[in-house]
């Protein structure tokens, strides 16, 4: 008798977890993220992660300087890699800007309150 | 996400605004295990109307639905309109005619004759007055003027009925033919054998069996079509300052059982979106570090309700959110879809506040 479900194999076994080595499962690595930070009484501070490879991080700064009128720095994270820093909420100036240097409006985040 | 609202640049700018505090329409004593009510407010509580994505298949295909219709039964009713709306002009061009030449006649009579000449092929009216303009003198012609004006009127308002039904009623036999037929096959239901493809050889096309098979869908399930009127209500964000540096969010266990969620989910969520910390206090209340407006609050839980709560497929917020393999899932309980959801990350953090205190720590 040569019945499919009556063999050793189980079809349905548990294979573990297929996800164990995949770190990126689940995160959000091809977003551009804008975030926003509360400093001290209204100040604010507004980072930008996740920048592909293929922008100059160190140029962008400098034009965003330019373009926003105000300091900013780069910062190099462990886990995020070059994050742009900027003073005061940049958000929306941030996201209008890359979107017309031709960036896909879907790979931006904007998070924040 | 595309669909996310976006932010309002001047969210920060304004001066502490107070935001009208509409109360919680289900009471305070609403029973937290019922299902929360089932759309989620497109507006915000001080009306700003946000995009929570498109409607669903069912909403979209009602409008839809709804405008086909017009076009196919409707047809006639719109031709109907036209015709008013035609007739309504010719109306107001003959009024306009008449009254120039019966305006000129006041000031000089003399001068009148040569302008009704020019409308006399227009105008019946002003034929009869031509011919009685003949025997008459100055004053009986201003009389008869007068009186033409009355018969004008009267002309006009018998023109108009006379005209218009028989045009309809051509409409009605040229125009449609297949509701002539489908009243005398014996119609099964309403929709069925009114389709244009039944008395012609040609094929029908994808979006009228589509239309029909939305039409017989929600004819059968007519509470699909209900799900617009419906609203998803959740209390709105109680805050309070506490200090000058905390915000006290009070009602957080209680939003949180309305959506369904897990305090602990929702809060973490809260707390990688604005980028600060905070603690679950005694009594259930949240503190989190810094100064926020019940606005923001609002808008922060808004985007969680859209991204962890509403079903992607049918927007029923009658959905649970499952761990597997330390990725969530959001599972409908409505329409059954089943999809992961993105991870709560807290990204890049940037140094705020003295670095000495952080080094301690």
């Amino acid at each position: 008798m040569n019945v499919q479900n009556l063999t050793a194999f189980d079809p349905f076994a548990d294979e573990g977890d297929p996800l164990a080595q995949n770190d990126s499962v689940g995160s959000q690595q091809d977003y551009i993220h804008i975030r926003i930070q509360q400093r001290n009484g209204r100040k604010t501070l507004t980072t930008l992660q996740g920048l592909p490879k293929e922008y100059d991080a160190r140029k962008l700064l400098k034009a965003f300087k330019k373009e926003f009128a105000c300091n900013g720095n780069l910062v190099d994270d462990e886990e995020a890699g070059q994050v742009i820093q900027l003073q005061g909420d940049q958000r929306i100036k941030i996201s209008t800007f890359l979107v017309e240097e031709g960036i896909p409006k879907a790979t931006i985040k904007i998070h924040g309150f | 996400m595309s669909e996310e609202p976006l932010f309002d640049p001047s969210l920060k700018k304004r001066k502490k605004k107070q935001v009208a505090f509409s109360e919680d329409p289900l009471g305070a004593d609403a029973d937290p295990t019922a299902p929360a009510p089932a759309t989620i407010d497109d507006t915000t509580t001080n009306g700003d109307v946000v995009d929570m994505g498109p409607k669903t298949a069912h909403e979209r295909m009602k409008s839809n639905g709804d405008a086909g219709e017009d076009g196919a039964e409707g047809g006639e009713k719109a031709e109907d309109d036209d015709l008013k709306a035609m007739f309504g002009d010719l109306k107001k061009k003959k009024k306009k005619k008449k009254e120039l030449p019966l305006d000129l006649d006041a000031e000089g009579s003399g001068t009148s004759t040569p302008v009704a000449g020019a409308t006399e092929d227009l105008d019946f009216s002003d034929m009869k007055k031509k011919k009685k303009k003949k025997a008459a003198t100055l004053e009986a012609f201003e009389k008869e003027i007068n009186e033409s004006k009355g018969k004008d009127k009267d002309a006009d308002d018998e023109d108009v009925p006379d005209g218009l039904p028989e045009e309809i009623d051509e409409a009605e036999l040229g125009d449609d033919p297949f509701a002539a037929g489908a009243g005398g096959g014996g119609a099964v239901s309403t929709d069925a054998g009114n389709e244009p493809w039944l008395k012609s050889d040609r094929d029908y096309t994808y979006p009228e069996l589509l239309q029909r098979f939305y039409n017989q869908l929600h004819a059968a399930n007519p509470a699909l079509l209900n799900s617009a009127g419906k609203r998803y209500t959740i209390a709105p964000p109680q805050l309070a300052r506490e200090g000058n540096k905390k915000t006290i969010f009070a009602n957080v266990t209680d939003i949180c059982r309305r959506m369904h969620r897990q305090p602990e989910h929702v809060i973490q969520y809260m707390f990688a979106e604005m980028g600060t910390t905070g603690s679950v206090d005694g009594s259930g209340r949240l503190v989190i570090k810094g100064r926020f407006q019940q606005k923001q609050v609002e808008h922060v839980l808004r985007r969680y309700i859209v991204e962890y709560v509403t079903c992607k497929t049918c927007k029923s917020p009658d959905t649970l959110l499952t761990k597997e393999n330390r990725i969530f899932f959001l599972a409908c309980e409505s329409c059954g879809s089943r999809r992961s959801v993105n991870a709560i990350k807290t990204g890049f953090q940037a140094q705020v506040g003295r670095r000495s205190r952080n080094k301690t720590g």
